[in-house]
This record gives C-alpha cells, sequence and structure tokens, in this order.
C-alpha cells in the first residue's frame, strides 16, 4: 500500500487546481506520441489474440498489429460501433475469460439489449486514477468531503466517482441520485466540499436549495464535477450561481469505462482527454474520413490500456472537436470541447440539421426562462412541427396575454434567427416539465412513435 | 381607492380552472369576481378576493405563477346608461380601459392605464371599494 495522499504532497498546476499524475499529464508531446503507438499496438495485439470479432476485422483489413505505423492515428484501422457491441452481448467483447472480470457495467440500453462493458482489476484502478485527475485538476483533494450523486449501480457515474475519490483521499459521500431533500441535510450537516452529479441535477439541487431559502452561502460546496448528459456554459453558470460553486465538466462513457476519458481543468476551456490511455480522433460522421483540429465530428476513441474489453475506433457518436494548443495549466492532454450533440440525435426537422444543444443555447440567453424546457417534434400531416416547452415563472407572467405573447414571439424570433426553421412555444405552467433526477429528458420526438 | 386583484397562469386543460377554485374554497377563499381571457394553450385568470395576498401564498405553494395588480371596483348603479356613465367619465380624461369585468352585485372591476389619475378622477362621483370592502362584501 502507497501512503495515504495528502494535499500538500500534490503538484498544483497552472490553472490552480492540483496534477495527480504530473509526469502523464504533462507528458511532451513527441514523448506522448511514442506512449500512445506502443500502447496501441498492444491493444491491437490483445484484440486480435483474444476477441475473434476483432481477429476478424484486423484479418480482413490485413492489418498486422505489431507493425501499425501511423503516430498518434489510427486512420487505417476498423470502426467499432454500439451495434456490434450489442451484436455480441453479452461477453463476446472481453478479451480476458469472464472469470478474469472483477466487475461489469452495462449502459441503459432502452432498446434491445445493454451494452455490456467488463472490467479487470487493472482497469478499475486505472479508472480510479482517471477519475482522481478529474477531481485534483478541480482542486478537490485529500480532506475534502465529496458528495457522490450520481446513480449508483450498473451506471458508470456512481462507483467511477466512488472510486476515484476515495484513491484521492477524499472522504466520499455515496449518497446516489434523488432526495432533494436529504441531499441538501446531508450536505449542510457533513460540510461537504466537492459534488458530482448530472447537470440537470445539479440545477434541481439549486432550485431545491433556493426553496427551502437557502443562499449559495449557506451551502458548503465549492466545486462540482458534472456529466453524463449535455450541458452548456450558460448552464454552468447557472448552477454555479444556485449553488455558489465552480462547476466542472467530466466526460466518459460506459463503452470506455465510464467516467475519466476527458476533463475540465480549472480554466474551464475544454476538457483534457487522458491521452496516454485513450486515443480520440474527430470525424466526419458520414464520410468518415478525419477532419482538421479545430473543426466538429464525431469523437472516435480507441483504448490504449483497457485489457478486459479493449475497443479499436469506437463511435462514440458525441459531436465535438479537438485542440492541441497547450493549456496554461499546463497539461500537455488535448482538449475536447463540450459535445455539441450526437451524431443519431441530429434532428432533421423539413430538411434542416436540428441540433437540440442549439436550441437549448438561444433558450440560456434568455434570462427570464427557467433551465428546464422540454423540445418536443411531432408530424403533423406531412409536416414535422417543432415545440419548445417552456414554464412560466413570475419573471415571464406579467399582467395581460399581450405581455405572455410578446414573449412568445421573441422567443420564436430568436430560435428562427439561429435555426432557420419555424419552432412554436409552448407556455407550460411551472413544474409541469417533468424533472429528471437522472439524464434529462429534453427531445421527445413523437415522428418515432406514429 | 384602489382593489388588489390577483391573476393567475393557466394552461388550458380540462379540469384545471376547477382544480384551482377548489383550492381557494378549500382554504376558506371566497371568490368576489372574477374574469378568463382565453387563448389557445394558456389563459389567464383574474380574480377579487379578500386577502388577495394570501390566495397568492397558498396558489404559490401549489406552484402557480400568480401576479397581482392594481385595479378600480367601482360600484355601477343597475340602470340604463349606469356602466355608460362611468366610462363616458374616463373617455372624457382619456384614460383608457384595459380591461374590465363585473364582479359580484353591481360592481365594476376596471384595469386602467393611469390608474391614479382614474381615481382621483372617480373620488366623489362614484362609489369605489377598497380592499377591506371587497372581503366584506
Amino acid at each position: 500500500m502507497s501512503p495515504a495522499p495528502t494535499r500538500e504532497r500534490l503538484t498544483v498546476d497552472g490553472a490552480g487546481g492540483f496534477l495527480w499524475e504530473p509526469a502523464a499529464e504533462c507528458l511532451p508531446t513527441p514523448e506522448l506520441g511514442e506512449l500512445q503507438m506502443a500502447r496501441l499496438r498492444a491493444t491491437l495485439q490483445l484484440a486480435h489474440d483474444n476477441v475473434p470479432f476483432y481477429r476478424r476485422k484486423l484479418d480482413e483489413a490485413g492489418i498486422d498489429p505489431a507493425g501499425v505505423e501511423c503516430h498518434g492515428r489510427a486512420q487505417d484501422l476498423p470502426f467499432t460501433t454500439k451495434i456490434d457491441l450489442r451484436d455480441h452481448y453479452p461477453f463476446g467483447m472481453l478479451a480476458l475469460s469472464r472469470e478474469e472480470v472483477v466487475t461489469v457495467h452495462c449502459s441503459s440500453g432502452t432498446t434491445g439489449n445493454p451494452v455490456v462493458v467488463g472490467y479487470s482489476r487493472a482497469d478499475v484502478s486505472l479508472w480510479a486514477a482517471l477519475i482522481a485527475r478529474t477531481l485534483a485538476a478541480g482542486g478537490v483533494g485529500p480532506g475534502d468531503m465529496l458528495q457522490n450523486a450520481f446513480g449508483y449501480g450498473l451506471f458508470t457515474g456512481g462507483l467511477g466517482l466512488h472510486h476515484g475519490g476515495e484513491l484521492l483521499g477524499c472522504t466520499v459521500l455515496p449518497i446516489s441520485g434523488g432526495n432533494t431533500e436529504r441531499q441538501l441535510k446531508l450536505m449542510r450537516d457533513f460540510g461537504a466540499t466537492a459534488i458530482s452529479c448530472t447537470p440537470s441535477y445539479a440545477l434541481h439541487l439549486a432550485e431545491g436549495a433556493r426553496d427551502r431559502g437557502l443562499r449559495p452561502q449557506d451551502l458548503p460546496l465549492r466545486v462540482g464535477y458534472f456529466g453524463a448528459e449535455p450541458w452548456t456554459n450558460e448552464m454552468r453558470l447557472q448552477i454555479e450561481d444556485g449553488l455558489g460553486i465552480d462547476a466542472l465538466d467530466i466526460y466518459g462513457l460506459s463503452e470506455m469505462g465510464g467516467p475519466g476519458v476527458a476533463f475540465e481543468c480549472r480554466r474551464k476551456a475544454g476538457m483534457h482527454v487522458n491521452e496516454d490511455h485513450y486515443l480520440a480522433e474527430i470525424v466526419d460522421p458520414e464520410t468518415l474520413e478525419s477532419v482538421p483540429e479545430g473543426e466538429i465530428g464525431e469523437l472516435v476513441i480507441t483504448t490504449l490500456s483497457r485489457t478486459a474489453q479493449p475497443l479499436i475506433r469506437y463511435r462514440t457518436r458525441d459531436l465535438c472537436s479537438l485542440t492541441y494548443e497547450p493549456c496554461a495549466c499546463g497539461r500537455t492532454l488535448a482538449r475536447m470541447t463540450k459535445p455539441v450533440g450526437r451524431s443519431d440525435d441530429m434532428l432533421i426537422i423539413r430538411g434542416v440539421n436540428v441540433f437540440p444543444s442549439q436550441i437549448e443555447e438561444v433558450l440560456m440567453t434568455i434570462p427570464e426562462i427557467e433551465p428546464h424546457y422540454q423540445i418536443v417534434v411531432d408530424r403533423k400531416g406531412h409536416l414535422d412541427v417543432v415545440e419548445v416547452w417552456i414554464e412560466v415563472g413570475e419573471d415571464i407572467f406579467g399582467e395581460t396575454m399581450g405581455q405572455l405573447e410578446t414573449f412568445e414571439r421573441m422567443v420564436q424570433q430568436k430560435l428562427y434567427s439561429v435555426l432557420n426553421i419555424q419552432v412554436k412555444v409552448r407556455l407550460k405552467e411551472p413544474r409541469t416539465i417533468a424533472r429528471s433526477e437522472g439524464k434529462a429528458v429534453r427531445v421527445v420526438d413523437r415522428r418515432k412513435l406514429a | 381607492m384602489k382593489v388588489t386583484q390577483l391573476t393567475v397562469f393557466l394552461e388550458n386543460r380540462s379540469g384545471r380552472l376547477a382544480e384551482v377554485t377548489d383550492i381557494l374554497g378549500r382554504e376558506g377563499i371566497n371568490i368576489r369576481g372574477f374574469s378568463t381571457t382565453e387563448a389557445a394553450e394558456y389563459g389567464i385568470l383574474r380574480l377579487i378576493v379578500p386577502d388577495p395576498e394570501r390566495a397568492r401564498e397558498i396558489l404559490h405553494k401549489e406552484g402557480l405563477t400568480t401576479h397581482l395588480t392594481e385595479v378600480v371596483c367601482v360600484g355601477v348603479p343597475d340602470e340604463p346608461g349606469g356602466l355608460a356613465r362611468v366610462l363616458d367619465l374616463l373617455a372624457e380624461h382619456e384614460i383608457s380601459v384595459d380591461y374590465m369585468y363585473s364582479i359580484t352585485f353591481n360592481y365594476i372591476c376596471f384595469a386602467l392605464h393611469d390608474i391614479d389619475r382614474a381615481v382621483g378622477l372617480l373620488e366623489g362621483k362614484v362609489e369605489m371599494l377598497s380592499n377591506a370592502e371587497v372581503g366584506a362584501l
């Protein structure tokens, strides 16, 4: 056992957070490339030797794992999709025997088989280390109490943050999601200084605190890591105001072992990808060709260190861009933008591509609008119609119908100017739009139900 | 003399008005006057009640969005030309009526542009109710 970490022994980064693994996080780029190459070859060999699906794919593509040369890139390698994982349900993608797998997680899998992800003991340790990196970058360290309000169970958020928080030396409060009353009570009684949950739940907690007459300064929280669903910078500001904290972003997906693929440092200028363990590329979701640095496309990830279930060029469906520009925090790890949408969530409305995140950005610029809203897509006759449901709070509600109608028109015009399609605004009574304590349901596409 | 009107935002779904009036009824709040506006999806319910602040508090707890507005409640003789006389007076002084509706007995509730000028104008010419008098109706 290594000695318990202390706050004083952590290295401070250039943005006021901590470096958990300074050597790895600040590895000079050429060395990082060599490390990635060596790990990529080992991963390909592992997959080729132990996963029949990959042996067939790599052999068909004529790829010799030991001979792969593309430095830091993986352009000739075959892709893996969620469908591949479903097709090999439950354990067909494992590179180890089931007996050597210490735990499994599953994606929600609302249709068909869930996606199963296996972990070796080393994978669990790696996961904990990557979450420790994340929390440390936010200035969380030994002595902090982490209120982990991610759901515990098959969802990776709960246990991932739990393992990482413990490794870092935090006191982890495994409260899981839900029960706002208890969350606020224990937060204050125990003096929780850090929190992790979905951004929509963070807003829900902020609302709960406000309803109980609690001001941000009444809450002991200092920092939070939020992820597992899309959120915007405007939502960040609302969370920061509502809870009186720094709100930072964490990215991951269960297929990659959960959260910890990428994380924000305190500069809040994109999420550092843990490139020593994940090889990230951006491709055009239509042509599957690489796009230039800084351009938005689909994030594709190859695991470099996972042993139970290596994945090669996994299509995340998340749309974002990457930058390799140095960051003031001192990490050399590339940064990804917040995902702006899902390549498979893109709504095609009367032939126009619409990302729900575009609608959210517009709504968040209108201060009167509560953070709870829903986008409802339907087909009337042969025409697609989009409605945005907004709750009418006291800030919107005046005295006359005219004021409400003016407000509706203002929002509709703003949406039109960004989306170039007509969107109908529907005003709803407060708290009539379903709140989620997990992932928020922002889009209801009724066209699929017809 | 002015009266405080309670305004409520309501979605247009069946039974909603009944729910809201039930809540007020349970709390012993006697509605002395009301009007509704209509639109396809939502409407505004305007209420004249004793103790509008308390009524607002109750509805707020139920999660409803509300607003308080000052209006004038004027007694109008129940005879031909009774209402016209009040309206003529306002028109003469170019005070425009945003909306109006009758409340219990022979009173009319007016939302007016420039309400303070209207109060001064009507004072002594017609009967005007106070908040307390609305409660006692």
